[in-house]
């Protein structure tokens, strides 16, 4: 005879109200297990759809000069040189402390080439990182350029030069096939030849270079400054800056659902910590002849209190387990009655450890006050009730 | 001059219960001793402070004034742990009604005081079994207590008083829920047990039961009289 056979005993006994107790428990670490399913689900659902929107991360060589231009149009007349950094040292960017975050790197590179006596922009790309990054880039027809000797032409390109898919174009004296026309973006690309990185490079003389590298970054509220800071330091000759409006967008929605939940999941876990706590004082006061008997028979206040505390405990660990299963199935049927596209999340066995700890932890906090009442009870006063 | 030491000494005991702005004297003065190995029947009627003394006596309830000496040891000098640690060694009590835990099989009931004690499980379960077999229930020790008849239950409730082997045995009214026949069985057992060394203390309004004593203290209006 242990004490805890006494505290098995008695949830055996009053099979009833503890399992209205384990029901106050497992409404309260479900519907928090339930709202942070949610919300990582939530959270992943803005990200894929933030990534949608390209770069949040850019990187360009540091410049001295200050720019002169303003939603496309250049003020000041002024040519700049074009700096460029180093193509080998990209792979530099591996060894960041967060580069798992990292989802895309785009590098590219820029100038000017000659098409029929007239200067046209020029843009080495990585097509597969690219097409990742600007999902909003549409073919008229044909293909997207797979070879070195293809291009693909910004709308506003073909329609002055007079260009068409399959036909061939001359940059600099070197003969290309026009693989296909872009759709108008809006953006600088309709003002631009698009090419494989390496051709581009050979055709400006900048083999080796790169002119800028778009990066997105992919990561649950990550700290994209620190990112930016992580990348500065890895690449001292860069400029490298946040797109400030994408990633405060993420922060901001991201926080929304965290605040959201983080209420109800308090407000739920103080009605469940009160059920707990009616129920078990109720518990404590019925057993006011019991708890008698053991101090009557030698037991100390603290034999006492760890007997009731014991069944806290136990009820906490199956109150823990129910509720984490059962907030992960409530999680896994509302997610996509919910969320258009929602996905469940999947079962994060972290957060279960963390569900039960948690409903342990409510269980003997709010068993705390009757299991103290109850070693305080008078013997005497107890026994007067026999 | 020789001091003879006493097991149980009351020294100008008084208990006032109060309750509000009313005041009840359940033991108004009382002075006494017990000796080792007597079977004593504290005998009076309801409500005249028997039961009040004898939750003294089991250092469970505090004197309003006055000592009990238990082989020269003020009870309540000692703090609430101590008094429980002393219950646990060296007072065995039988309650009325049984008093079993309904939850736990005999067995479970018998050891229930040594579950504060350090025994090995295997000298619990022997402790147990024997003092079970010494009350006659060696074929029910699996039985929950609303399995057992009220005469059986009360032999549970002695083997449960038995079992860490106290010097003294506190009774409160053991007989008042069984019949006369059952009745008398229980209070030869008690008698035996005296006989083995215990020093039995029973309370009792009846005076058949009080006739198995060796010694009665009459109780009446919260004093006594030996």
């Amino acid at each position: 005879m242990k004490l805890h056979n006494i505290s098995f005993g008695n949830i055996k006994r009053r099979k009833g109200k503890m399992l209205f107790l384990i029901l106050g428990l497992v409404i309260g670490i479900s519907t928090v297990v339930t709202l942070l399913s949610i919300t990582e689900s939530m959270t992943r659902n803005i990200e894929e759809r933030l990534n949608q929107f390209g770069a949040n991360i850019v990187m360009v060589p540091k410049s001295e000069n200050l720019s002169l231009n303003y939603g496309g149009i250049d003020v000041g007349g002024v040519s700049y040189q074009v700096r460029e950094f180093d193509q080998e040292k990209l792979p530099g960017i591996k060894t960041i402390k967060n580069y798992k975050n990292l989802s895309i790197i785009a590098p590219k590179v820029l100038g000017t080439v000659m098409v029929n006596d007239k200067n046209v922009l020029l843009m080495g790309v990585l097509f597969e990182e690219e097409l990742a990054l600007k999902t909003w880039w549409h073919k008229t027809g044909g293909t997207f350029p797979a070879k070195e000797d293809e291009v693909m032409l910004g709308s506003q390109v073909a329609s002055l030069l007079g260009f068409k898919q399959g036909d061939t174009i001359s940059l600099s004296g070197t003969s290309f096939k026009v693989a296909t026309i872009l759709k108008p973006t809006g953006a600088a690309e309709d003002n631009a030849i698009i090419s494989n990185l390496s051709s581009a490079q050979k055709l400006l003389g900048k083999q080796g270079k790169l002119s800028m590298v778009e990066i997105s970054a992919f990561c649950q509220g990550c700290p994209i400054t620190e990112l930016t800071l992580q990348i500065a330091e890895k690449f001292p000759n860069a400029k490298v800056t946040a797109m400030k409006q994408a990633v405060m967008s993420k922060m901001q929605s991201i926080d929304m659902f965290r605040s959201f939940s983080l209420g109800i999941s308090i407000i739920v876990i103080l009605i469940g910590s009160l059920l707990v706590l009616v129920t078990m004082m109720g518990s404590v006061n019925e057993r006011t002849r019991e708890i008698g008997i053991f101090r009557a028979i030698g037991f100390r206040r603290g034999h006492v209190m760890q007997i009731i505390l014991l069944e806290a405990m136990l009820l906490g660990i199956i109150g823990g387990i129910l509720g984490f299963v059962i907030g992960n199935l409530i999680a896994y049927g509302i997610i996509p009655v919910v969320m258009k596209d929602g996905v469940f999340a999947g079962i994060n066995l972290n957060l279960g450890i963390v569900s039960i700890l948690m409903a342990v932890a409510l269980s003997l906090l709010a068993s705390l006050y009757p299991a103290f009442k109850a070693s305080n009870m008078d013997p005497s006063e107890a026994l007067r009730a026999l | 001059m020789t001091q003879v030491n006493h097991l149980i000494e009351i020294q100008g005991l008084k208990k006032t219960y109060q309750s509000g702005d009313s005041k009840v004297d359940a033991i108004k003065q009382m002075e006494f001793f017990i000796d080792d190995e007597e079977f004593i029947a504290i005998m009076g009627q309801s409500g005249s402070g028997k039961s009040t003394l004898l939750s003294i006596m089991g250092a469970l309830n505090h004197p309003t004034q006055g000592k009990v000496l238990v082989d020269s040891l003020d009870l309540y000098s000692l703090s609430g742990e101590q008094r429980a640690d002393f219950r646990s060694e060296y007072i065995g009590f039988i309650f009325q009604s049984f008093q079993l835990i309904p939850y736990l099989t005999v067995l479970e009931n018998v050891k229930l005081p040594m579950a504060v004690t350090g025994q090995k499980k295997k000298i619990k379960n022997q402790m147990a079994l024997e003092v079970i077999k010494r009350v006659g229930l060696e074929t029910k020790p699996h039985r929950l207590p609303d399995q057992l008849s009220g005469g059986e239950q009360e032999r549970v409730a002695i083997a449960r008083a038995l079992v860490n082997k106290p010097p003294i045995i506190l009774a409160d009214e053991p007989t008042g829920n069984l019949d006369s026949k059952t009745a008398n069985e229980i209070m030869m057992l008690l008698q035996s047990l005296n006989d083995e060394g215990h020093t039995i203390i029973v309370v009792t309004h009846n005076s058949d039961m009080g006739a198995y004593a060796t010694r009665s203290i009459k109780v009446q209006d919260g004093e006594c009289f030996a």
